[in-house]
């Protein structure tokens, strides 16, 4: 069957292809395509029948026509050729080179949709990742094999937040380092250059995988792009024992082309014109994240997206942070303060912190002062709200402090150079000094205990 | 046998004739599961349960006869199945870390043997009625499992087996029908998800669902039997406080059942219960629960069958007569598996996507909850608990609305809290209940008459800070009385102490009923007595500043479930101090009446 060209095509309409009396051919498969100016393109079946074949072309159906578009089934879904030889290299969303290397050659291929993980196979993700950012290790702990989003805005710095996370991961006390698959959708060549430069400069670009959509890249191949980029993800963590870092960016840009491809489709809607799939879709992607028993690497995952109009209720941002175990949410506010990284201290959460902190991983009084520095900073944020209305001058010392926590909260707490690592006892540390600032009185999330030893209290 | 027509995703169009409407079906060449959902006159078509990639126009397709159904009998506590029943712990033995698809694995072990004690009915020439129960066999150490008859069968007893050992296969009774046809009965039945069990008759129920978390079983109580939905949006602890449910809950079994959400929440239980204890019975949890998982990763279709899995079985445990609870994380899933069906077939949307019979299908669904008497004679409750996850928070949209109509607990969930970090973080002033006067008859009984007074004075303290919260907002706290300030102080004192509770606080993550109202009470009693102080003149500064806040807001960790002769120790030294106020101050009250 592989071997047939099929010259069928009936309809062409935006990156959809129907071919009518071709039978037999399986649903998923891949689909060479040969237009009239002998350009190869790439395909998949989505919809089969005896009388109708529909393809979603990759690359868009631009210049086909239906005379000279010459089709062939390969007989076989989407697959990755895999090799240790594919890190330093630079892929397509296809996994075809990008950067004029010939392509990887293997015996060992992979259906890039992967198959459902068994949730007996997970080993639950507890290893304390210290990112040297106090924002996060202090109250939005990453551990090995999570998936935490950054959760942004255009203009923000989340590229550079992304890259010194890369830069400065690592397990305290333990030497090893993270093996990085990158996988950019979308994104400038400017943004998409930042990041090359950056595991150029910081010397592991030996340990990187790239994979790359650009924003003049046929924005269809974003849909086949992360897919590819965790079969090689999945092949180095859990057949070459690595501890994967994946960064993904920008996710915005891959659910708007299924959101595009849906609506050629004619998929019934839900909010804003996405379908109503974009929510299971999206988690084939992030679930790939995770440990296995059995296994000894791991899949770390940072999906960046950006919100559009700053709003975490749009259904990127809201079904992301319905699959993925937290999120550090960039704020315009704190940037325009030139706080960075601008991460905005209370939408943000990291669900798998629990079992990754304290006595053990730590410091024994981790949890306790994250949690009470979210309930102080919430408290202040209501001096704050109280201030606007009648006045710095009016508010009582109570306020006061707060006001004042909250100011030092953000300029040493949050705040920090972008080649700043601070250490998690130094994060826990500043907490505390930060946290001198209120009388004990006010600090019921601590202990008794957590105060007599780290509680400076000197009433003014 | 019958052939594939064509393939759209999870919906395969077939024609196979003679195949009815709901009939399981294997397709293809890979052994597919899958259903059928409509069928005419040329053609069927057919969900599938697993991927259809690779699938062909033209591959075979065979009808086997039955709807889905799930098998019924020992060796069900302590497993976890997916959407369709099958066994994920054989599924890894099988086919290691990820799923292959076309596995036929029957739910229940065939090998292994239970030992079976006849019941003392089970007595040649006895006739036995549909549910009733045959014998028993240990099914863990705590739960003992009783054999049902199957609610569709019935006859006279032929023969029996002897107490002994036997695999659920083997035949234990024979018996002849009314039609003079022999059955025979072994320890496991099927039967079909989509039909409710049958039970003699409701009951009204009156037991509270005491869950050890304050703001639940104080504040919006639910009964065994009743019917609850957690919303909230992505981050607010709906997880978490069906984990709680599903660790702490005084029911008999749990039943989990993880719908569309993530993997690692699987194994978290999974990890953590086996090592747990039931507060209730001393065992260790796992003893007394079951899974269901079709992880957001695994095949949507099988997401909505999943409900309708984990509700017969729970179904099942009650028919025996115990106390179930399944909590479903998240019915949000569910719905839009059902939307994404109706899509695929074209039917017509009519709210956001979702088709028109949505809220009939939620409907009946929670009708499975209730408090029952079973075909055996006992009483037996399924008790409901939804997680709702409405699409970017908001409580308006289908699922959340129509959920909120059906279910007489509503446990919402705050943003706004959860970003404070005060968890649990179920509203206060969102959330109701239907039930608080019947769980109100049960806590004087057991555990204070001036539990409902107390829980009244303390909704009434909460809502009335908040209005006054509004006014310090547009105008500052100045506009505030004395008496309103230590209303403002009291509410934080309540919210602090007694509603916020750490799940990860080995101390408060279960609360015993007698605590919850020891600490309520003590709090209350605290502002009580400030409020008489006031009224003596004492300024409300000074009542801010005594130095009991701290203490008593950590009353909830450092006192053991135990040990609460030791809250009597904080009682009297601050009312050592309030005395010493109020004697000063009633004094040079008499002094200035004096002068
Ligand atoms: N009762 C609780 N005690 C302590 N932490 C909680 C509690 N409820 C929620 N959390 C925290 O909030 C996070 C999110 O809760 P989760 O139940 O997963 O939210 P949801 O299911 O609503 O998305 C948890 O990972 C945990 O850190
Ligand atoms: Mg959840």
């Amino acid at each position: 069957m592989s071997d047939l060209e099929y010259r069928k095509v009936s309809s062409i309409h935006g990156a959809l292809m129907f071919l009518k009396g071709v039978d037999n051919v399986a649903y998923g498969d891949r689909v060479a395509i040969r237009d009239l100016d002998g350009h190869l393109r790439n395909g998949q079946v989505i919809k089969t029948s005896a009388d109708l074949v529909l393809v979603q072309v990759f690359e868009g159906t631009y210049s086909m026509d239906l005379e000279n578009t010459w089709v062939r089934f390969l007989d076989r879904p989407f697959e990755l050729a895999l090799s240790p030889d594919m890190l330093g290299r630079n892929f397509n969303g296809i996994g075809d080179p990008r950067d004029g290397r010939p392509p990887i050659i293997s015996s060992i291929h992979r259906n890039v949709n992967g198959a459902p993980v068994n949730p007996v196979a997970r080993a639950y993700p507890r290893e304390f990742i210290q990112t040297g950012i106090s924002a996060i290790d202090g109250l939005n702990s990453l551990v090995r094999g999570q998936k935490l989003p950054i959760f942004s805005g255009s203009g923000l710095p989340h590229n550079q937040l992304a890259a010194q996370i890369v830069r400065q991961a690592k397990l305290p006390g333990d030497a090893s380092n993270f093996v990085i698959v990158f996988a950019a959708m979308g994104v400038s060549y400017s943004d998409a250059r930042f990041f090359e430069q950056e595991f150029e400069s910081s010397g592991v670009l030996r340990n990187v995988v790239m994979f790359m959509n650009l924003a003049n890249d046929p924005p269809m191949e974003r849909l086949i792009l992360p897919r590819t980029a965790l079969t090689a993800a999945e092949y180095l963590a859990y057949e070459l024992d690595h501890h994967v870092l994946v960064v993904i960016t920008d996710m915005t840009n891959y659910a708007e082309a299924l959101r595009e491809i849906a609506t050629e489709k004619g998929d019934v809607p839900s909010r804003k014109g996405y379908p109503g799939y974009l929510y299971s879709d999206l988690a084939e992607i992030y679930e790939r994240a995770g440990r296995l028993h059995d296994r000894h690497g791991s899949i770390t995952m940072i999906p960046v997206l950006s919100m559009p109009s700053d709003d975490i209720t749009h259904p990127i941002p809201d079904l992301t942070g319905y699959i993925t175990e937290g999120q550090i949410v960039l704020s315009r506010e704190l940037h325009n303060k030139s706080v960075y990284p601008p991460i905005n201290v209370p939408p943000s959460l990291s669900r798998l912190m629990k079992d990754g902190i304290g006595k053990d991983d730590t410091r024994e009084d981790h949890p306790r002062v994250a949690s009470q520095l979210y309930a102080s900073y919430s408290r202040a944020m209501d001096s704050r709200n109280l201030a606007s209305i009648i006045g710095a001058e009016e508010l009582s010392s109570r306020d006061r402090r707060y006001m004042q926590f909250a100011g030092r909260f953000e300029e040493e707490f949050v705040k920090q150079g972008v080649n700043e690592d601070r250490n998690v006892i130094e994060t826990l540390d500043l907490a505390w000094a930060l946290l001198s600032l209120l009388p004990p009185a006010e600090l019921s999330r601590v202990s008794e205990e957590d105060l007599q030893k780290y509680h400076s209290w000197e009433e003014a | 046998m019958g052939e594939v027509l064509q393939v759209n995703g999870p919906i395969v169009t077939i024609r196979h004739p003679g195949i009815r409407n709901g009939e399981q079906v294997r397709i293809g060449k890979l052994d597919l599961i899958g259903e059928v959902i409509h069928i005419s006159a040329s053609d069927a078509l057919v969900q599938v349960y697993e991927s259809t990639d690779t699938l062909r126009p033209g591959e075979p397709v065979s009808g086997l006869g039955h709807p889905l159904s799930v098998e019924l009998g020992p060796g069900l506590l302590g497993q976890i199945f997916d959407g369709v029943q099958r066994p994920l712990n054989r599924i890894m033995e099988l086919s290691g870390a990820s799923i292959t698809r076309g596995l036929q694995v029957p739910a229940l072990d065939r090998e292994k043997k239970w030992h079976f004690v006849p019941d003392q009915n089970l007595v040649v020439g006895n006739s036995l009625k549909p549910g009733e129960i045959i014998g028993t066999v240990q099914e863990t150490e705590h739960i003992q499992h009783r054999i049902l008859v199957p609610p569709d069968r019935a006859g006279e007893i032929i023969e029996h087996a002897p107490e002994g050992d036997y695999s659920i296969d083997e035949t234990l009774v024979r018996l002849k029908t009314s039609q003079g046809k022999v059955e025979l009965l072994n320890m496991y039945h099927k039967w079909p998800v989509r039909r409710p069990r049958p039970y003699l008759s409701r009951s009204n129920s009156s037991q509270p669902l005491i869950t050890g978390q304050r703001i639940l079983d104080t504040f919006f109580p639910l009964l065994k039997g009743g019917k609850a939905a957690v919303p909230g949006p992505f981050g607010a602890g709906k997880t978490m406080v069906q984990h709680q449910i599903a660790r702490w809950a005084n029911a008999d079994i749990v039943l989990y059942v993880g719908c569309g959400e993530r993997g690692n929440e699987m194994v978290d239980i999974l990890q953590s219960f086996p090592k747990i204890k039931d507060p209730h019975t001393g065992r260790s949890l796992m003893e007394r629960t079951f899974l269901v998982a079709n992880t957001s990763n695994m095949p949507v279709v099988a997401r909505e069958a999943s409900i309708y899995v984990g509700v017969t079985m729970a179904e099942y445990y009650r028919d025996q007569g115990y106390d179930v609870v399944m909590v479903a994380d998240s019915t949000s899933r569910w719905a839009e598996a059902l939307r994404e069906v109706a899509g695929r077939l074209g039917q017509m949307p009519v709210e956001e996507g979702y088709p028109a019979y949505l809220a009939s299908r939620l409907a009946a669904f929670y009708e499975r909850a209730g408090m029952v008497n079973t075909l055996a004679g006992n009483h037996g409750s399924v008790s409901l608990i939804g997680a709702v996850s409405p699409p970017g928070g908001d409580f308006s949209e289908p699922v959340t609305s129509h959920t909120k109509e059906i279910i007489r607990t509503f446990w919402a969930l705050s943003k706004p809290l959860a970003d404070a970090r005060h968890y649990p973080a179920v509203s206060w002033l969102e959330s109701f209940t239907a039930y608080a006067d019947r769980a109100g008859s049960w806590w004087a009984e057991n555990v204070s008459i001036h539990w409902s007074q107390r829980r009244q004075q303390a909704l009434a303290l909460l809502s009335g800070a908040d209005e006054l919260e509004r006014i310090v907002n547009l105008v500052g706290p100045e506009a505030l009385s004395s008496s309103q300030r230590w209303t403002l102080e009291s509410s934080s004192l309540i919210k602090e102490a007694v509603l916020q509770q750490s799940a990860l606080d080995p101390v408060d993550s279960y609360c015993s009923p007698q605590k919850q109202f020891a600490l309520l009470d003590l709090m209350l009693w605290f502002h009580d007595r400030g409020v008489e102080l006031i009224n003596l003149g004492v300024p409300v500064e000074q009542l801010i500043e005594l130095p009991f806040h701290g203490e008593l807001k950590r009353l909830k960790s450092s006192v053991p479930n135990d040990e609460l002769e030791r809250l009597k120790l904080t009682t009297e030294k601050i009312s050592v101090a309030l005395d010493a106020m109020r004697a000063e101050y009633s004094k040079s009250n008499h002094r200035e009446i004096a002068t």
